[in-house]
């Protein structure tokens, strides 16, 4: 987790820099006068910094919470399975065309027990941003999801997919590919999957992309998270034929997970460290796993068949309508 | 050659969705659009009255015949055999004997339930359209006999913002699939769709798993599920029961895709190759078991039933 000065800050955020700028240049000050003690201003700016990073949480936008979740120091799936899991054995390719690096997945232990982790993956500099696509899996991704689930099915191992993504990759050999039925085949695999299914959205939760590894036993969604049909942008750009209004999308989607867990979409909140998953990673992973545990010991005691009877019923309820007399 | 289109333009619910035109204007597009839809649904006797509703300019060559000609070759171009966008309407009466068919569940209407307003409010869009046309929503079902044989058809209307998937789309699926499943009949889906219905948010985008769970009881009450993608499909339909069929099949040149290409142009960066989301391109890599001219769906259809039941 990068410490300040290599910390970086959103446009709302910048006050906690400003703190930290203080904290700097009290520092500076108590080189220069070895005489005073220093030790009280500073403890008293690091809780000023505990207490803004509150603060600006509290009243966040829908933007700026869709800003939150692709702050570039949060952290992203392999980093989860590092601090949540022991053994962790990354599998990779999808048997068919490559590996591709925007999905990952692999065996892991969790509090002693065997789960099957699967995710987009992130970039955390310019070469991996490149390297992991962003997030954005192609077909093949997609696929290596689905061979590891049946992987885990076979050996009746619980999944867990931790969603972030801006969206499935729309390029040319992905649509040569099959970019709509691979996410197709797999949201059809996932309702029918025998062993327990867990999707938690840790970041950015973009359409069929993020619902290819989205359908569960339990859908949660961590606080900075957004999760609908489209991001802002391109609603914005589509339904109101400009790019700049993002913000009035973001308000609009309700793609906050408060706004999904009042619809019934989702069904649980994870909570964030103060100020978002982004200010300790260890944190926030340990959050994570305490409700991944506790929400797999709720799912496990049903038999194969109610579980995949339960999923169809979970997600036939969504939606809304009126029903007229003709 | 056409103009390439934007396919999530017609999401919006903003554009009349029309047979785009080489070079024409968005309004000269607008009102041969209505033309060709009055020309459609009028009778013949009100034709005569209205003669500039009787001719129809096929997009892809040019070529001019009257509407009437048009309809009896199926809106299939007589010259280039460009298969014209039609609606539910017509394809049922293109399928069923006699255009004998009982439509289901068409008093699901949508609703505005997130108070969702882009340029105008979801549910005022939804009144307007209610009160310019006879459709209810993006998606009908109905049951009926194709040469004899009983299925239950549901199909699209890209004219309803863009034929787009919402929740009533999902709940009218999946009350055709239970419908199926109660009386053993085999179920078809037509296509023609931009995608999600933005205006739905969330809850557009769960239908894509509501629809896969419930194709998931069609398969294991071993029914047989057509899929039939005509111009265009994309988005959520094809990542979810599109791309589902026990048969994946498509009108010639119709244009199928995940992403639109417009979307595609601008990620790449580079020129889309002739024929790319075509129904051939498709095909040819694997995902599509034929292509089917509308004139000859019928009896392709009776063909396909008589192989998966006798
Ligand atoms: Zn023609």
């Amino acid at each position: 987790m990068p410490q300040y000065p290599n910390r970086q800050f959103l446009d709302f955020e910048q006050p906690i820099k400003d703190l930290y700028e203080q904290i700097d240049q009290t520092k500076k000050m108590a080189e220069k006068n070895p005489k005073i003690d220093y030790t009280s201003n500073i403890q008293q700016l690091e809780s000023l910094i505990v207490e803004k990073r509150r603060e600006i949480t509290a009243n966040l936008t829908p933007w700026q919470r869709v800003q939150l979740s692709r702050h570039p120091d949060r952290p992203y799936t392999v980093k989860y399975i590092d601090k949540m899991t022991t053994s962790f054995l990354e599998l990779h390719g999808d048997r068919n065309v490559r590996d591709d690096k925007a999905m990952v997945g692999g065996f892991a232990q969790l509090d002693g027990e065997t789960v099957m982790f699967i995710g987009q993956q992130k970039g955390i500099n310019t070469k991996t941003r490149q390297l992991r696509n962003f997030g954005m899996a192609n077909p093949e991704g997609y696929r290596k999801a689905l061979r590891l689930m049946k992987l885990a099915e076979k050996f009746n191992k619980p999944i867990v997919t931790l969603i972030d993504t801006p969206g499935a990759y729309p390029g040319l050999e992905a649509e040569e590919r099959g970019q709509g039925e691979a996410i197709a085949r797999n949201i059809y695999e996932m309702v029918r999957l025998k062993v327990p299914v867990i999707c938690v959205i840790i970041g950015e939760g973009a359409s069929g992309g993020a619902l290819g590894i989205g359908v569960g036993d339990r859908v949660l969604m961590m606080e900075n998270t957004w999760y609908t049909v489209i991001s802002p942008e391109s609603c914005s750009s589509i339904l109101w034929r400009s790019w700049d209004k993002k913000e009035i999308a973001a308000e609009q989607l309700r793609l906050t997970a408060t706004d999904m867990k009042g619809f019934g979409l989702v069904d649980e909140i994870v909570p964030e460290p103060i100020g978002g998953a982004h200010w300790d990673y260890t944190e926030a992973a340990a959050i994570l796993k305490k409700h991944i545990i506790k929400t797999l010991n709720e799912i496990k005691p049903f038999s194969a068949e109610q579980r995949v009877n339960q999923r169809i019923r979970k997600f036939s309820k969504m939606g809304f309508w009126d029903e007229v007399v003709d | 050659m056409k103009k390439d289109e934007d396919i999530e333009t017609n999401l919006s619910g903003n554009a009349e969705n029309r047979e785009p035109d080489s070079g024409a204007t968005a309004e000269a597009r607008e009102k041969w659009y209505k033309r060709f839809r009055k020309g459609i649904t009028t009778s013949t006797a009100e034709k005569k009255e209205t003669p500039e509703g009787l001719w129809s300019k096929c997009p892809e060559c040019n070529y001019i015949c009257t509407t009437t000609e048009l309809k009896e070759n199926l809106f299939v171009c007589p010259k280039c055999n460009y298969h014209h966008r039609i609606g539910s309407d017509e394809y049922y009466e293109i399928l069923f004997d006699n255009n004998e068919y009982i439509e289901l569940f068409s008093n699901i209407r949508s609703k505005d339930f997130l108070g969702f307003t882009d340029l105008k409010p979801y549910q005022k869009r939804l009144d307007e359209i209610h009160a310019k046309t006879d459709l209810k929503d993006s998606m009908r079902v109905a049951v009926g006999k194709i040469l004899g044989s009983e299925m239950v058809v549901a199909c699209m209307d890209f004219e309803f913002i863009g034929g787009s998937l919402g929740s009533v789309m999902g709940e009218k699926f999946s009350r055709a699939v239970d419908y199926a499943i109660e009386r053993q009949l085999p179920y078809m889906v037509i296509s023609k769709s931009g995608g999600a219905r933005m205006m739905e948010s969330a809850f557009s985008l769960m239908q894509l798993a509501k629809t896969s769970g419930k194709l998931s009881q069609l398969s294991d009450a071993g029914l047989p599920y057509i899929s039939l993608l005509t111009d265009p499909t994309f988005g959520g339909i094809s990542a979810s029961f599109g791309m589902l069929g026990d048969l994946n099949i498509a009108e010639p040149g119709a244009l199928i895709g995940f992403a639109g290409p417009r979307v595609i142009k601008e990620t790449i960066k580079k020129d889309l190759p002739e024929g790319f989301q075509r129904s051939e391109f498709l095909l040819d890599h694997g995902f599509l078991d034929f292509i089917i001219d509308r004139k000859a769906l019928k009896e392709r259809l009776k063909q396909v039933m008589v192989l998966f039941q006798n």
